[in-house]
């Protein structure tokens, strides 16, 4: 095998915004952001199925758009800001989307989750009434193998009123 | 989970930094830009670079401007372009390109010069180190013996981009630099028929700029045949454009993705157009002998056989969607969504 | 408001009044699972772990002729690694096939096969050391496919196959059924192939072994089946089981793939031990591909008489399994290939004939609908052949010949409650049928399909007469009550039935429950949730308990409101009398009564099924408390210049009973459609044989997401689905299962509807355009408009075991079987077995010290 010698491994130090907060952190170079995010920044929430890019569980938002960590390396993330799953919540309340992904069913075995919750993000702050079409095309990149999908489709869309209901009520800090 | 070998990463901020890094290190060295097919790669090992080359820093990569028609930086990435109302507009034969490459999250991530520069795929190469150490590798990397034609003196890898045969159709040109200097080729002569150096580009150069020319009065479109509607690698990708003299064709491109190791210029199919209406006969002709000039390989998903025939209906189908026919019902089959939604 | 305290152990399944049973409800782990909290096995990170990883075989069959690994072992980082000759103990998941060894012992069987385990402080250390590790083979023979094993005895894959390479062989016959065919005005006879495929959950299999602080071991794992794992664990290192916990930790997805033990869970078990460290494993998607456990290909013929009007007079199944390279649950699966066939339709006279054949692949077993969908489809697909040769509907023909509820069938299988005739008709009227069947444009068309499915295997696997699934309720003067279950959370809801069937008997909020489920240290035994078994065992478990609850509640609280305790109603966390709601005490004053009157208050409810009348040998795959029932009509549109295929639109109306939480039932029957439009559409478990004069090598065609097709968002259509709600009496609070009958009908459905779209048969799945185009090309020759399977194989099929079905006056035993005496000396060495069990902890329990470590 092709041999890479463990012993002159580095160590990267980087600093980003991670969930909305300054974060120094250093790992073995070799890493990805999904490998950062859970083995050194204690962040387990963004999961993982194959590595490679095909499954999207892995989903966070770098610089607001939907990325694959698994597919990141952790060096080219300095500077960079980073929202995991774990940084949807503000101040103690859930992000609409997580209380209609909880309510309508959308998270069964709640593995591919995480990467759902983020990518639907990015799609209503960019576009904040979809069609059906769009959250599909949207979501196209995330696979699930519980839900069949149905019940996703509906949480986003019963967490576009509640967005809009959100902004009128001047609670806009939560979306 | 799996894990990329060590490597050096080195992030220069021009052109030129990048460039002379690129012929300190040579055979050593890789660009990464998006690193949606390099990364995949190294976490099999089909790739080990020492150095990696980052060109995400390099801002004049990242510009989209008005030439003749438009300069695109090799590092805008794929979403970018899907979003520019340029392309949409005027290229529409690349903006479906693009629009059907992958999923939403590699389009955000990958490259249009990454995705020119993509591998040769061929699913006795696109394997774990184990599951190919089992087959005894293969001749593109490791091993001796082709298993897709044990004869072969050659790789027969696939190739799988999208936009370049859009891009062929469209008769782009690509800038390539290196330390040396700088030239400016047709992307037909980027290509060659081989899985294993199929690109022309050597191995200092970088690919900068891609000049696709001034659009009036060509039309273009792209056909993708993959099994589902998000994800998959085209199995066929079938690009033309074509300009009309009233209902008379005056310059036509027919392009085969996925059923060589390069994008396949079907230039016969297109002789046989040129100078005539595109009539349901002249289509079908034109169509039966681009068919015949596609040889997929059973390296790929689905079945050879059927793939070679799909290459006829899809021909046809470009050539109608160039004549200005309602194909809406016939995109949403195959592309399992109306690519209105996409962006 | 009447008062509703039945007698302990008994509860009313169609009471009213319900407060929270049936109404849609957010899950109690939902929260968990929207904020990234809940943890699943790889989360888990522990001081000073350690990393593993397994060398798999390269070769598909071989014995191992020398393992050298002091290159890797003297890499520095690497803490040790571990051969065969370090597990001697073979295990298994059934007890009659214990053939796995954490790592292989002197033979490999398939590409994948572990061969060694490297662990090392850094996971990337661990993989690049595998490549040190050198091992010697002597190829073997490698069989490729049933019909290579049944032509070639040897080698052997497995001595303990019942003939050569055939792991089981099996035939069963229920009457006459040569006089059912002669009585036919007409027979079919028809052969179907279903492809094997797998579970592909997203997450990867995961599991961390760790030497707790007093010595014992610790094992957290995505598993379906921690119950099994434990027992295995105990068994493969020779350990007390006693003095290990195996934790399941929820599972990101498991369809039967995390059901089974695996060799990675007991090598890091064991790897952990000698450490003393903890030890991580978590797999990749390729090895997941080798772990598989997935649906087996099987060929199959089906052979059916049956007069003018539909009525069958005589059915004759015989299934040829692609098992793989070990027994896994093959066994069961073998016979669930012909176990269901019965209970959804009316047939006097059955006979059934089963074999798996070994093979040098990963090896096969349950996924969602377990051994059961593959003869679904061919039977499905075959009644629609009659219905047309008959010119009856496909839909009449179906609620002509549909099993009368409460029947005993001729396999001796209890039907109970049957809400089929309401699912057939709902999606008739649903999908408008009427006005689409036949009479779509060229290229469209819909097809119609029925299934039934267990609602918990009514056999445990291994053979005792303890509960399948127990509850343990602890209730305090905070209010607070605590479920303790075996049961494993793997997305389907387990832990929110628990906490429902609880509050709801208790008339409290659900979230005044808090369920600790999946530890085998902290909750009775549960089997585990596999057989569609959780709600129907585990939730009559859980009413048992609580209602023992309520009782020690209501005598306490009786007293101190001085009315009669059959007065008395549990309802919005208080307990009041139902003729005057004011005179009550708050849950947790009710709860501060109990404590008062009897001391501590717990209780435990558990649940046995009911015996099975099948007294005949095999007569243990398919007896179940209950079964349900579903319906589906699919359409497709075809373009048949390329044979592109697409579903838009499915219509499914399932039989469940009670739908405990609407939004969860309905979830399980979406992701069923789901999967097995990826069975019936692309998903593939694909092999490939290199040139033989080259290569020796057999390998997984392509182990990954990417060529592993599963649907997205875009191919996933449009989905109406209503559920028929007719309580069975089995169930709690009338429940029956829906995680998995519903996958049942999708597959020959679509190939029905193919046939209404453009006239040919495809008698296999996956249904691809490959396959479409090619029975189009045939129909256009004149010749048979079909693709599948020209022939069925010659199988050396033994002599049947005879039983005469009860309506002939069958007592469930075979007429030519020693059945009695086997059963009896089976069922006594069963309770000696158990026995010694008992006294072995007994001795142990007084005698501390001899426990090891
Ligand atoms: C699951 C999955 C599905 C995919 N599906 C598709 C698909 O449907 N269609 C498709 O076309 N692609 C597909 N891809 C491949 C890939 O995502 C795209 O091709 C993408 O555009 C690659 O761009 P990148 O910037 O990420 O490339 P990188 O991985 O960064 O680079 C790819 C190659 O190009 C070289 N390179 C990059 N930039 C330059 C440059 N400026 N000059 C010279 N060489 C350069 C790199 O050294 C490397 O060899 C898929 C990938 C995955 C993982
Ligand atoms: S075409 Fe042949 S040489 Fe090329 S990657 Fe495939 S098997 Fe290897
Ligand atoms: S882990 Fe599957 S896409 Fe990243
Ligand atoms: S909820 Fe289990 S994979 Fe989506």
């Amino acid at each position: 095998m092709p041999e890479s010698n463990s012993l002159t491994k580095q160590h990267l130090h980087i600093s980003m915004r991670l969930n909305g907060e300054p974060r120094e952190v250093s790992f073995a170079s070799y890493k990805t952001l999904l490998e950062v995010l859970r083995e050194d920044c204690d962040l387990p929430g963004t999961k993982h199925g194959c590595e490679l890019g095909e499954c999207g569980a892995c989903a966070v938002l770098l610089d607001g758009e939907p990325v694959l960590s698994c597919l990141i390396i952790g060096a080219e993330c300095d500077g960079r800001e980073v929202v995991t799953v774990e940084g949807l919540a503000k101040d103690g309340k859930l992000h609409p989307l997580q209380e209609t992904f909880a309510d309508c069913g959308a998270a069964q075995c709640g593995y591919c989750t995480p990467g759902f919750l983020v990518t639907a993000k990015a799609l209503l702050d960019r576009c904040p009434n979809p069609s059906r079409e769009q959250i599909k095309e949207s979501l196209s990149g995330n696979l699930c193998r519980c839900t069949g999908y149905q019940q996703i489709f509906e949480a986003v869309e019963a967490s576009i009123a509640r967005i809009a209901a959100c902004r009128v009520s001047g609670n806009s800090e939560v979306v | 989970m799996m894990r990329l070998p060590h490597f050096t990463y080195r992030a220069p901020k021009s052109v030129a930094e990048a460039a002379s890094m690129l012929a300190s290190g040579p055979g050593e060295a890789m660009l990464i830009a998006g690193g949606t097919d390099v990364l995949p790669n190294m976490k099999r090992r089909q790739q080990t670079p020492k150095t990696l080359i980052g060109l995400r820093n390099i801002s004049e990569l990242q510009t989209l401007t008005n030439g003749d028609g438009l300069c695109i930086g090799a590092g805008v990435t794929l979403t970018a372009l899907v979003r520019d109302a340029r392309v949409r507009i005027h290229y529409p034969g690349l903006w479906q390109a693009v629009a059907q490459i992958a999923t939403p999250h590699l389009r955000n991530m990958g490259t249009l010069g990454g995705n020119i520069c993509l591998d040769t795929r061929c699913n006795y190469y696109d394997q774990n180190y184990e599951w190919r150490k089992a087959i005894d590798f293969c001749m593109k990397k490791d091993g001796q013996t082709c298993w897709v034609a044990t004869s072969s003196p050659k790789c027969l890898a696939v190739s799988s981009t999208d936009s370049a045969p859009a891009l062929l159709a469209l008769d782009a040109r690509v800038r390539l630099v290196s330390a040396g200097g700088a030239r400016e080729v047709a992307i037909a002569d980027l290509y060659q028929n081989d899985g294993i150096n199929y690109l022309t580009r050597r191995p200092d150069e970088i690919l900068t700029t891609v000049v696709l020319p001034d659009p009036k009065g060509r039309k273009s479109c792209y056909w993708k045949l993959r099994r589902r509607g998000s994800f998959d690698f085209p199995v066929l990708g079938v690009a033309a454009s074509a300009r009309f003299e009233g209902d008379t064709v005056v310059n036509i491109n027919i392009v085969l993705g996925a059923v060589a190791s390069r994008p396949l210029l079907a230039s016969k199919a297109a002789a046989a157009l040129l100078g005539h209406r595109l009539t349901d006969e002249n289509i079908a002709t034109a169509a039966g002998i681009a068919s015949d000039a596609a040889k997929p390989m059973d390296n790929t998903d689905f079945t050879l056989g059927w793939r070679k025939r799909v290459v006829r209906e899809f021909v046809t189908l470009a050539l109608r969607d160039l004549r200005g026919d309602d194909v809406r019902a016939e995109r949403y089959r195959y592309a399992l969504q109306s690519l209105e939604a996409v962006g | 408001m009447a008062a509703v305290i039945p007698p302990p152990g008994e509860h009313l399944h169609d009471r009213k009044n319900l407060q929270l049973i049936g109404k849609a409800r957010r899950r109690v782990d939902g929260r968990a699972k929207v904020t990234g909290q809940t943890k699943f096995a790889d989360d888990l990170q522990f001081p000073r772990m350690a990393h593993c990883k397994l060398l798999r075989s390269r070769v598909p069959h071989a014995i191992i002729k020398n393992i050298d690994a002091t290159r890797a072992a003297a890499r520095p980082g690497v803490l040790l690694v571990l051969t065969g000759r370090d597990f001697p103990i073979p295990y298994g998941i059934l007890p009659v096939s214990h053939d796995e060894f954490p790592l292989c012992n002197d033979r490999v069987r398939f590409v994948g096969d572990p061969v060694a385990a490297v662990i090392a402080t850094d996971p990337l250390i661990a993989f690049e050391a595998l490549d040190d590790i050198d091992v010697e083979y002597e190829p073997l023979r490698t069989f490729s496919d049933p019909e290579d094993s049944i032509q070639h005895s040897e080698p052997r894959i497995h001595e303990y196959a019942d003939k050569g390479n055939l792991h089981k062989l099996v035939s069963l016959q229920f009457g006459d059924v040569a006089g059912g065919f002669a009585d036919a005005d007409h027979v079919f006879d028809d052969v179907f192939f279903y492809q094997g495929n797998t579970h592909l959950p997203i997450e990867t299999h995961a599991t961390v072994g760790t030497k707790d602080p007093d010595g014992k071991l610790t094992v957290y794992s995505s598993t379906q089946c921690p119950h099994y794992l434990h027992k295995a664990t105990a068994k493969a290192l020779d350990m007390d089981p006693a003095h290990i916990r195996i934790i399941a930790c929820s599972n990101g997805g498991g369809f039967g793939g995390k059901s089974d033990v695996f060799n990675h869970e007991i090598v890091v078990a064991r790897a952990a031990l000698m450490l003393d460290r903890p030890v991580k494993i978590c797999l990749t998607r390729e090895e997941v591909f080798y772990c598989h456990r997935g649906r087996h290909p099987v060929t199959m013929r089906f052979k059916t008489g049956v007069k003018n009007d539909g009525t069958i007079t005589a059915l004759h199944v015989q299934s040829l399994l692609d098992g793989g390279a070990y027994g896994s649950y093959g066994v069961a699966s073998t016979f669930y290939t012909g176990a269901l066939q019965t209970v959804t339709y009316h047939i006097p006279k059955y006979r059934f004939d089963g074999c798996r054949a070994f093979t040098n692949k990963p090896p096969c077993g349950p996924k969602r609908g377990h051994g059961t969908p593959q003869s679904r489809f061919g039977q499905e697909i075959q009644l629609d052949k009659i219905a047309v040769k008959l010119g009856i509907d496909p839909a009449e023909l179906r609620l002509r010949i549909i099993e009368q509820p409460n029947t005993l069938t001729a396999n001796f299988l209890t039907v109970r409650t049957i809400g089929l005739r309401e699912c057939v008709e709902r999606v008739v009227r649903m999908s408008d049928w009427k006005n689409k069947y036949k009479k779509m444009p060229h290229g469209r068309g819909v097809g119609i399909a029925c299934s039934s499915y267990l609602c918990g295997a009514g056999l445990s696997i291994n053979w005792n007469e303890m509960p399948q699934s127990g509850v343990q309720l602890n209730l305090d003067r905070s209010g607070r009550v605590t479920a303790f279950c075996g049961a494993t959370e793997i997305g389907q809801g387990s832990d929110d039935v628990l906490v429902a069937c609880v509050a709801e008997i208790l008339g409290i909020d659900p979230h005044d429950v808090r369920p600790v489920t999946g530890d085998t240290d902290l909750g009775p035994v549960d089997l585990g949730s596999y057989s569609s078994r959780v709600t129907l065992m585990m939730g009559n478990a859980a009413i048992q308990a609580a209602e023992r609850a309520r009782d020690l509640l209501a005598i306490a609280v009786a007293k101190k409101l001085e009315i009669p305790k059959e007065r008395l109603v549990f309802a919005n966390r208080k307990v009041f009398d139902c003729e005057n709601p004011l005179k009550a005490l708050s849950f947790r004053d009710a709860v501060c009564a109990a404590e008062t009157m009897h001391g501590t208050i717990g209780t435990v409810g558990s649940y046995s099924p009911p015996k099975s009348p099948a007294k005949f040998k095999g007569g243990g795959v398919g007896p179940s408390p209950t079964y349900s029932y579903s319906a589906a009509v699919v359409e497709v549109e075809i373009d048949p210049r390329t044979g592109w295929l697409r579903v838009p639109r499915v219509w499914m109306a399932h039989d469940i009973g009670r739908a405990l939480n609407p939004t969860l039932a309905i979830g399980q029957v979406q992701g069923s459609i789901y999967m097995g439009l990826g069975e019936a559409l692309m998903e593939e478990q694909e092999f490939r044989r290199l040139p033989e004069r080259l290569s020796n090598a057999l390998v997984h065609k392509f182990p990954s997401m990417l060529e592993y097709k599963s649907p997205t968002t875009l191919e996933t259509p449009e989905m109406y689905i209503e559920l028929v709600e007719d309580p069975d009496p089995t169930g709690p609070f009338g429940a029956k299962e829906v995680g998995q009958g519903p996958l049942l009908p999708i597959m020959p459905a679509v190939a029905n509807a193919v046939f209404d779209a453009i006239g040919v048969r495809i008698d296999e799945v996956p249904i691809t355009p490959e396959k479409i185009l090619k029975a189009l090309d045939a129909k256009a020759k004149g010749k048979d408009p079909r693709f599948g399977p020209a022939s069925f194989p010659s199988v050396p099929y033994p002599e049947p075991i005879i039983v005469t079905p009860p309506w002939e006056g069958g007592d469930g035993r075979a007429a030519n079987e020693p059945e009695k005496k086997h059963r009896t000396e089976q069922n006594q060495g069963a309770r000696n077995a158990a026995w010694h069990d008992a006294q072995k902890l007994m001795n142990e329990k007084s005698n501390p010290e001899g426990a090891s470590r």
